[in-house]
């Protein structure tokens, strides 16, 4: 996902991992305790999650679900810098159930452009 | 005050299912008497044969190209046009109760209205959600989300585990074999009748209706789930049907050589799935090989497959009762009909997939038009699409066809339908993309394979109906053929609907 704003501007909401309820559809709240960060979905469902790498300087945040709904799972979320004040998105999903790759990466496609919504919308 | 518009739906039933169509295996007396007083149709054809896109065109009244569901998973945007809507725009009362499936199940965030809404009641934040005041949601069995599994599991949790699992371990569309052959997705429910998702959405149907006042126009959308697989209904009802006793389909080729050479003519993805060398869609089994399919356990679906339309045709003249209690029978326009088609045995194949024949695409559709208007019974041969109902729908209430809608006031005996109707298939599921685009016509179903990971474009299926009723014979090649094949290729290049674009996400994968 393209957005209009530099790379620093994106991973300031996207690194913040307590956030992500500000542009996850689906999450409600989320904190954070250490490398463990436990969301709480729309549903009332309290997911807890690993958070495995947190890197500003190569802007990539890596996190793993924890629920019984996966056997594996991996997000990596990436913010490149374009040069033009401009930044890439890149989020990744790997899951077992495969299925649950499918899931994740659905929502996280609508979320995406809900992320570019809100900081494009941001002036 | 305006005819009031009862609209019920059923999920994945074949056109010979109905007494009234030459079934033999159910008895369906209520919908046989509504066609009997109506208006019946030999050629139902929906616009995509998987439920998602299918009733978003029941809902839009556009083809999947236009509407952007391209395939299961895809949610239908909530910019949508809604018949819902425009007849809640013009003072009816709107209800959807049973199976709504325009926004994807598999979601663990609740993101989508339809996942979320039971949560919190059945009228949705706004007043209202694609046209519809209230809701009260179900699917096939007792997990998830919605309205019918949250009031299971609250009222008779011991039954939430009767249900076969439709889900396996890997989330994917479960194997497991049950009842007494072994069969995919057949499994001993011993659920109570009255417990079964099929009497809870006639009893909520019921009850919504029960809650108006006798001067309202309304649209109500009945939703069955069944009998879409599982096959498991009540066990107590078995005994309706001795799945010993069900003649095989014709459709179904007993003999293993003659069944492997129709596949062998047609398009080499019937083969690969039949074989279990493919999977290109979720809506069947990937583990599950059709090869390994016997006639006892085609005849086992076939039974509770009947024993869940006979519990429709119940449920179904329990909520026209109720209507006739509120005084309304002569003002009621009953549609009744499905998303889509099953094999069932055809070809030695269950389920659906991107497959345009008769199986699938064959669709039972009645119009009983309201008494009062008194309508002259009879039948209609020619094909009409699914597309067709919103138009219909938007009819009968007395309000112009809207521009976006793509087809017509479905027609009634000695009118004239279509020259042809469409159906499309797109889907992108682990690598293998498969894209079909066919029409339908009163003599042919000609089907045009678009380029993709199995097929570069050149490829296709010709069937006529009158020389070849169960569609085994493939015309694509045969050089006799090939102006009709050009003449059905320019037919089918006029009805291309204009296309939403960007093309929509995948967001699960149903």
């Amino acid at each position: 996902m393209r957005i209009g704003r530099t790379a620093e501007q994106v991973w300031e909401l996207v690194g913040d991992p307590t956030r992500i309820s500000e542009w996850f559809d689906g999450i409600e709240s989320a904190t954070v305790e250490g490398s463990t960060r436990t969301v709480l979905t729309a549903s009332g469902m309290s997911m807890p999650e690993t958070i495995v790498t947190n890197d500003s300087l190569q802007r990539r945040f890596q996190y793993r679900i924890g629920t019984a709904l996966f056997r594996e799972h991996l997000s990596t979320i990436d913010v490149f810098d374009l040069g033009d004040g401009t930044s890439l998105v890149s989020y990744a999903a790997d899951a077992d159930p495969a299925v649950m790759a499918l899931v994740i990466a659905g929502a996280a496609g609508a979320s995406l452009r809900h992320l570019r919504e809100i900081l494009e919308g941001e002036g | 005050m305006g005819r009031k518009i009862l609209l019920v739906t059923t999920d994945q039933q074949r056109y010979d299912t109905l007494g009234v169509n030459g079934g033999v295996i159910a008895r369906t007396p209520v919908v046989d008497g509504l066609a009997s007083q109506g208006f019946r149709y030999e050629r139902a054809v929906p616009q995509s044969v998987v439920c998602m896109p299918s009733r978003s065109t029941i809902l839009t009244g556009q083809h999947p190209s236009t509407h952007g569901v391209w395939m299961n998973g895809v949610p239908l945007p909530l910019d949508a046009p809604s018949v819902a809507a425009l007849l809640r725009e013009n003072g009816y009362r709107t209800a959807l109760i049973g199976k709504a499936h325009f926004e994807p199940f598999l979601d663990p965030f609740t993101r989508f209205t339809e996942n979320a809404l039971a949560a919190t009641g059945t009228v949705p934040s706004g007043g209202e959600h694609r046209g519809f005041e209230h809701l009260e949601l179900a699917t096939h069995g007792s997990a998830g989300q919605l309205h019918y599994a949250r009031w299971l599991r609250a009222n008779h949790p011991e039954a939430a585990a009767m249900f076969y699992p439709a889900l396996d371990a890997d989330l994917e569309v479960n194997s497991a074999g049950g009842g007494e052959t072994g069969a995919p997705q057949v499994h001993v429910n011993h659920v109570p009748r009255g417990w079964y998702h099929t009497d809870w959405v006639a009893d909520h149907t019921i009850a919504w209706l029960d809650s108006l006042r006798s001067g309202d126009d309304w649209f109500a959308w009945m939703s069955f789930p069944d009998p879409h697989h599982p096959w498991d209904p009540p066990q107590s009802e078995m005994s309706r049907v001795d799945w010993r006793q069900v003649p095989l389909p014709v459709g179904y080729p007993v003999d293993r050589s003659e069944r492997e050479a129709i596949l062998d003519a047609k398009p080499r993805h019937w083969k690969m799935w039949y074989e279990g060398r493919l999977v290109s869609n979720f809506e069947a089994p990937p583990k599950w090989v059709p090869a390994t399919l016997t006639t006892d356990q085609v005849r086992e679906v076939n039974a509770r497959n009947a024993v869940e339309c006979e519990l429709i045709d119940e449920a179904v003249g329990r909520v026209m009762d109720a209507i006739a209690a509120r005084g309304w029978e002569h003002d009621v326009d009953v549609i009744f009909t499905t998303d889509h088609g099953e094999f069932q045995g055809d070809f030695g194949l269950l389920f659906k997939g991107p497959y345009h024949v008769e199986s699938l695409m064959r669709l039972p559709l009645i119009w009983r038009p309201a008494l009062s208007s008194r309508p002259t019974p009879g039948v209609v041969s020619t094909p009409v699409g699914l597309v067709d109902l919103a138009p219909t729908i938007a009819s009968i209430a007395g309000i112009d066809r809207a521009g976006w809608m793509q087809g017509s006031v479905l027609a009634k005996p000695s009118e004239t339908t279509h020259e042809g109707v469409l159906t499309e298939w797109d889907s992108e599921l682990y690598g293998v993309d498969v894209h079909l685009r066919t029409v339908s016509t009163s003599e042919w179903v000609c089907t045009a394979y678009k380029p993709g990971t199995l097929y570069d474009g050149s490829e296709g299926e010709l069937y006529n109906l009158a020389e070849d009723p169960l569609q085994r014979v493939n015309l694509w090649d045969d050089p006799a053929r090939r102006a009709d094949r050009d003449d059905l290729l320019s037919l089918l290049g006029e009805l291309r609907p204009p296309e939403r674009r960007p093309r929509l996400d995948l967001e699960a994968p149903v």
